[in-house]
């Protein structure tokens, strides 16, 4: 079995030559953009199961309707019917979610998952009801659960995209009401707008995804289109606009991608191909966001660690030649921090690469002008945030040395100003106000032990 | 209907898994982790069907064993996409167990030759089956499900009574549980790692849905029953036991008022725990829609009550009579009221001995002026208190006090009095009487 397709293959996938490619691909690009959008609010919302839950809630309408139209004398396949019992039913079921929200104490995630397990449950009855029933065939029904999107017919795809307009035109024309009401129910609430009515809005625009979706491609396809791409738009962004944007981008991407990998490779089960292209949208998204991905945090922390770090170090030499009047040798500044040898070297590093103290001379460490100036603005910052302390929130001086060691790196210019005003007194004729406690530095010579100075 | 051994069998391995499931659902419905059931049941696909691939055989501990771990795997990965990726708890779940099954449904296809593995199977089960697989044990032959099931019941109950004191404080206050040295993290991967083995080894033998509903719907019913988290144990384990039994039941005779031989146990037990939870929704004491409705009746006709005599007393203050006649229809339009209201009021009035029922109006009683004037009393003492110390203008005293004079027990009068001074008269100058 050759898994990699040929070149002519490929190429006659990526330009729709086919037709029933061009149906399958056009219904996975609708459905992914209409369920990317509206998935946005229900994960904005923390709701992001409801769609589990609407999706499984829809089980006992599909084979109610197949039993009424079948006892009927109808053909209890067909679309129209199905579809009516699916949306009754997942009305039925967002309509018991609510309920239980606002009857009991009982949370959300009970009531999904009360509602999901109970319909579905019903459903299944109901269906080993048909299956003794032997009216005609019910084979096609679970096509419902599974999907069968690489079969979608061209009825299905216009179905799917009447959908995406109703989606899209309501997101359209309740944005603001949908984007409060995902943000500040309260507030929505307070200002007139009615809450529950939005919600119940909302819920049944998740059902009309729902029902489209499910009998084209399944049920988890429809879940994880409904949830994934939001949750990986989430990560670039704060702005709920670009949100809904990226979210759709990413979800029809999906569809698109999936159903052409499908096309191409046999046996590529297109429902499951289209969730795990969007599960790599979304673990890219979780790494490299620019919002929230992991990346950009753990950059950020980076960068503020090595920050901290080296200006501990020019605060430690300057407070050093202060008090003692000489350099400072490097065996009593790792002495003084408690940090290992290597990340020490690297921390100088970078000192000495933002030019703040001199290439090192027979082990000892000298700040340079600039690295004069910078440590002495942070040992007055420092020592500024110590006396505040002191004076106004009353703690011990030995107690502040700490607090004003987190402090001093992220007090800005105007705070500074502030307590220079503050400390009018201290400063007097400084630069730098004396420290109002004992500095701790090792004793001379780096002889390991440490000793508080004697003067203050 | 006919009873046979087989039916024995379905319903004992159907209350196994369902009180199983349910102990360990108690804890994640106050968790409010509810969904992990239904996302741990779908994750495990690839589970199973990697497992199924390398033994080539349905049934095997590999399998037991790869399904677990996946679904372990399902509750640390949303865990850790909840805490490091900052992902709403929800949205974690689903994005982990859509793409973990998603991944499952594609090694099974693709490995199609070679697996005989329908996914129909893991979401429906066939608990009717179970009977049919036996295994020897002690010399009895026992279906390999209830012994799976009955093993697995055993642990959980023994992790609950063991970790009973540990499970309590860290389900209802992490924080606090963590200053005290218990070690909240690891409680939840214990449970998490219990609630994935529980649902593998339920799901095999009864399918997935009933064990999404076993973890959820009893728990949740004994929540809107009790406040007490023993009795809300128990309870969940009397549901369990109810929708298992009944389940069975209602699968081979509710479809044959129709004519058809019978339906899924599994679908009917989870029906039927919907049910029961349907009628704590209405009839749970306290919590009940029903129950809190007659509450509210019941506090409504009691205040209408003590309005009641109030009027009366107000009516004795001005007329001067010891026990005025007053109309049926004075009391209707001065209390704002019906026909239905006014004699509910009279008659539960009456049937204490605080009025009497005089032909078209009331009269009160002895005891009836002294409520009445209990009432005046706290009434106006609130107005003075209102006036005076909360600086309410004159016009807003009235309503207030009008609301705040039902509640105010003997305690709080005496309280009242010392704090305005034993005042003579209230702030519009009226009388206000003696105890």
């Amino acid at each position: 079995m050759n898994m990699f397709p040929e070149l002519g293959e490929v190429i006659r996938v990526l330009t729709l030559a086919d037709y029933n490619t061009r149906v399958v691909m056009l219904g996975a690009l609708l459905l992914g953009l209409a369920s990317g959008v509206i998935g946005c609010f229900t994960l904005l919302r923390k709701r992001a199961l409801v769609g589990d839950a609407a999706s499984h809630a829809t089980l006992p309408g599909i084979a109610l309707a197949f039993i009424f139209m079948t006892l009927g004398g109808g053909d209890g396949k067909s679309l129209p019917g199905l579809l009516l019992g699916a949306s009754v039913a997942g009305v039925a079921g967002m309509g018991t979610i609510l309920a239980i929200r606002h009857a009991t104490r009982l949370k959300e995630d009970a009531a999904l998952g009360i509602v999901l397990s109970v319909y579905f449950g019903l459903g299944m009855a109901l269906l080993g009801v048909i299956q003794k029933m032997k009216l005609g065939h019910a084979a096609g029904l679970e096509s419902f659960i599974y999907g069968k999107t690489a079969s979608m017919l061209a009825a299905d795809a216009w179905l799917i995209a009447g959908m995406a307009t109703v989606i899209l035109l309501a997101t359209l024309f309740l944005f603001k009401e949908l984007a409060i009401l995902c943000f500040d129910q309260e507030f929505a609430g307070s200002q007139g707008y009615p809450v529950r009515m939005l919600d119940a809005a909302l819920m049944g625009l998740i059902v009309l995804t729902v029902v489209t979706g499910l009998q084209a491609v399944g049920l988890i396809l429809i879940i994880a289109l409904l949830i994934i791409p939001p949750a990986a738009a989430r990560f670039w962004t704060d702005n709920l606009r670009v949100m809904l944007v990226l979210s759709a981008l990413m979800g029809a991407l999906s569809g698109v991608l999936g159903a052409a990998i499908s096309a191409l490779i046999p046996r590529m089960p297109a429902g499951a191909i289209i969730v795990v292209v969007a599960g790599v949208f979304f673990c890219v998204s979780m790494i490299f966001g620019k919002a929230r991905g992991l990346l950009r945090r753990w950059l950020h922390m980076n960068r503020l660690r090595w920050k901290t770090a080296g200006q501990h170090v020019i605060r430690t030499l300057y407070e050093w030649e202060e008090q003692r009047g000489t350099a400072m040798p490097l065996a009593d500044l790792q002495v003084s921090r408690s940090w290992s040898r290597g990340f020490l070297k690297r921390v100088l590093r970078r000192v000495q690469r933002d030019g703040w103290i001199r290439p090192m001379t027979d082990g000892v460490l000298r700040l340079t002008e600039d690295g004069k100036r910078r440590a002495a603005e942070i040992v007055r910052n420092h020592r500024l945030w110590e006396e505040y302390l002191i004076q106004y929130a009353e703690v011990a001086p030995h107690h502040v040395d700490r607090n004003a060691d987190q402090i001093e790196h992220v007090l800005g210019e105007a705070l500074v100003a502030h307590l220079e005003e503050l400390h009018v007194g201290r400063m007097a004729g400084h630069v730098v106000p004396p420290s109002p406690h004992p500095i701790d530095l090792p004793a001379q010579g780096g002889a390991g032990r440490r000793r508080r100075a004697e003067d203050g | 209907m006919d009873w046979t051994m087989l039916d024995t069998w379905i319903v004992i391995v159907g209350v196994l898994c369902a009180v199983s499931c349910a102990l360990l659902g108690n804890y994640l419905v106050l968790r409010k982790l509810s969904m992990m059931g239904d996302a741990i049941s779908h994750a495990v696909l690839p589970g199973l069907a990697l497992a199924f691939l390398y033994t080539g055989s349905r049934g095997s501990w590999v399998m037991f064993a790869g399904a677990a771990l996946v679904g372990v795997m399902t509750a640390l990965c949303t865990q850790g996409l909840t805490r490091y990726g900052r992902v709403d708890e929800g949205a974690s779940m689903g994005v982990v167990f859509t793409i973990l099954f998603a991944l499952g449904l594609i090694i099974i296809v693709r490995g199609a030759d070679a697996v005989d593995l329908d996914p129909n199977c893991v979401l429906y089960g066939a608990i009717e089956l179970t009977p049919l697989y036996t295994v020897e044990w002690g010399g009895l032959v026992v279906p390999r499900a209830a012994l799976m099931l009955g093993v697995m019941l055993l642990v959980n109950s023994l992790f609950i009574g063991l970790c009973y004191k540990e499970l309590l404080i860290t389900s209802f206050d992490e924080k606090l549980a963590g200053t005290m040295g218990y070690r909240p993290d690891l409680l939840h991967y214990i449970l998490m790692t219990l609630v994935a083995v529980t649902a593998v080894a339920a799901f095999e033998s009864v399918g997935s849905i009933l064990v999404i509903a076993m973890l959820i719907v009893p728990g949740a019913t004994a929540f809107l029953c009790t406040r007490s988290l023993k009795a809300m144990l128990w309870v969940s384990v009397v549901v369990a036991v109810i929708s298992a039994v009944g389940g069975h039941l209602a699968a081979i005779t509710v479809p044959r008022l129709w004519g058809y031989p019978d339906t899924t146990t599994a679908g009917s037990m989870a029906v039927v725990s919907g049910l029961c939870f349907t009628l704590a929704f209405f009839f749970a004491p306290n919590e009940g829609l029903i129950s809190r409705a007659r509450y509210r009746a019941r506090t409504a006709l009691r205040v209408l009550s003590e309005d009641m005599l109030g009027y009366l007393y107000r009516v004795h203050e001005l007329k001067g009579e010891p026990a005025p006649l007053v109309s049926n229809e004075d009391l209707e339009r001065h209390l704002f009221i019906g026909r239905v209201m006014r004699r509910k009021a009279v008659m539960r009035l009456s049937r204490e001995g605080l009025v009497r029922q005089v032909n078209g109006g009331v009269q009160t009683t002895e005891d009836g002026l002294k409520a009445g004037r209990a009432l005046i009393r706290s009434h106006r003492l609130w107005e003075i208190y209102l006036h005076d110390f909360a600086k309410l203008p004159l016009t807003h005293v009235h309503d207030t006090a009008e609301r705040l004079e039902h509640v105010t027990s003997t305690e709080m009068r005496d309280r009242l009095i010392r704090k305005t001074g034993s005042p003579r008269l209230d702030p519009q100058g009226k009388d206000i009487p003696e105890k």
